[in-house]
């Protein structure tokens, strides 16, 4: 097999700046998006997240900004997400560069855009992200939450994940809200269960400490590619360092 | 008159943006359009034709500008490259939608097959996505200063079955060997994303605008 699995630094935006103190050595300005980007692409970053947390509507627009300096500068998919309601804010954030749009919170509340952006702009640029919890029910094992982790649905996240597809999603960002922040590694059996139900490419997010849950990830929970923020931000590790440890362990990396 | 050295073809699907500042970085000094203007196409000296989304809706798209004479004149004529869908437009039909290409070269587009496995016996995900190698298996001017089996950019659930395999320049495994670059005179095309490939796909990308066949 040639097809690399993918490792993917992901960016928190927030009124036009990246936050989560980003900690590159010689990099002066460490909340400037396009220098991030650039230095994750140098490292060799396959594919770069931009989450936007802006929690002001007045200020949402600004994404659009960064977007369109980082796609004039670095040449590798970017991915954005985070407050998107409608198919209008998919076209914008794709005519500003990005390209893919990933939908989380709308994805419950009006499953129909995920199905008209899909049909509109083509399945390879929507992502729908799913933040699932483990919780105690005879029904399913994990649960889809929306609002940052905060409302359940009610949803069990394999079928959900199921039915995003089937409405056009063309890869499944899932993060495991259990894990998330905690560093004790993905939540394999979570990504495992879904990648096993769909077609489609998964991104394992939530919970990375260290390079060895980056391996896990890929073997164990059977994901093609894996998203990290806090690892590489603080500078423990470069992606190179990834991809020599995950390839030394087997795994096809570029 | 505007001076257009290259022209991006314009029909409404998909982002150009990404096209266009990849040129625009390697192709300094020269002038480089977006546009849907059949008379700008004519004009160019270089014409990148990009493509994403369904086949169906391209080929509907790209008759709705009155621009297929001009895409057909301009392959026929100038350095032209095709990009992901804009490479499978070129051939005669697609099982995306039972759709008729444009029908430049001979052959098909056809899905991948559905549980497909690798050697391992892990499911291999359609679309497939991500950097996949690419082997020359031609060579052309095109892949100048790119090593054999550098890694592509590749998003895609089609990919193009030439009917005459001297065609091929590229391929790729998924599991299965299959097209992701074609040669033919004037025209190059792409199954994966020269716009999003780094630094080889700059390199591609900068062959190509100083291409003269």
């Amino acid at each position: 097999m040639a097809l690399a699995k993918r490792i993917i630094p992901c960016l928190d935006v927030t009124d036009g700046r990246v936050v989560k103190g980003v900690n590159f050595l010689e990099l002066r300005d460490a909340g400037d998006p396009v220098e991030i980007a650039k230095r994750y692409d140098d490292q060799g970053a396959d594919e770069l997240t931009f989450l936007d947390i802006t929690a002001s509507s007045d200020n949402r627009g600004l994404i659009l900004h960064i977007i369109e300096e980082v796609a004039s500068q670095v040449f590798i998919p970017l991915t954005v997400g985070g407050g998107v309601r409608e198919v209008e804010d998919v076209r914008r954030l794709l005519n500003a560069g990005a390209d893919k749009v990933s939908i989380n919170t709308t994805a419950v509340l009006n499953p129909q855009v995920v199905k008209d952006a899909a049909d509109r702009y083509g399945s390879q640029c929507i992502v729908v992200a799913i933040d699932a919890k483990k919780v105690d029910n005879q029904a399913f094992e994990w649960e889809v939450f929306t609002h940052g982790g905060r409302k359940p649905t009610g949803l069990d996240a394999v079928k959900w994940a199921q039915h995003m597809v089937a409405l056009g999603a063309g890869e499944l960002l899932v993060t495991s809200m259990d894990r998330d922040g905690t560093k004790i590694g993905f939540n394999n059996p979570l990504n495992r269960a879904i990648s096993d139900a769909v077609e489609v490419p998964l991104i394992a997010s939530g919970g990375v400490g260290n390079l060895q849950h980056l391996v896990d990830g890929v073997t164990l929970g059977g994901a093609d590619a894996v998203l990290a923020a806090s690892i590489f931000h603080y500078g423990e590790y470069t992606v190179q360092q990834a991809k020599a440890y995950m390839s030394a362990r087997g795994i096809e990396v570029r | 008159m505007q001076k257009v050295d290259i022209a991006v073809v314009d029909y409404g699907m998909g982002n150009l943006r990404s096209v266009s500042k990849a040129v625009e970085h390697v192709a300094a000094g020269k002038s480089v359009v977006i546009t849907s203007d059949a008379a700008v196409i004519q004009r160019a000296t270089h014409v990148i034709f990009p493509g994403q989304g369904a086949m169906p809706d391209c080929m509907r798209e790209l008759d709705a500008r009155n621009l297929r004479s001009a895409i057909i004149d301009a392959a026929k004529n100038k350095p032209f490259l095709g990009i992901c869908i804009g490479m499978q437009l070129l051939f005669e039909h697609s099982e995306e939608g039972d759709t008729v290409g444009l029908g430049l070269l001979k052959g098909q587009v056809k899905r991948f097959a559905e549980k497909l496995t690798d050697e391992n016996g892990s499911k291999l995900k359609v679309p497939h996505m991500g950097w996949n190698r690419v082997y020359q298996t031609q060579p052309h001017v095109l892949w100048n200063n790119i090593e054999d089996a550098t890694r592509f950019y590749h998003v895609h659930s089609y990919y193009v079955v030439p009917q005459d395999s001297a065609l091929t320049v590229g391929e790729s495994e998924y599991p299965n060997r299959f097209t992701t670059a074609i040669a033919y005179g004037n025209i190059f095309a792409t199954q994966f994303h020269v716009e999003k490939s780094a630094a080889a796909g700059l390199q591609l990308l900068n062959n190509f605008v100083n291409w003269k066949p």
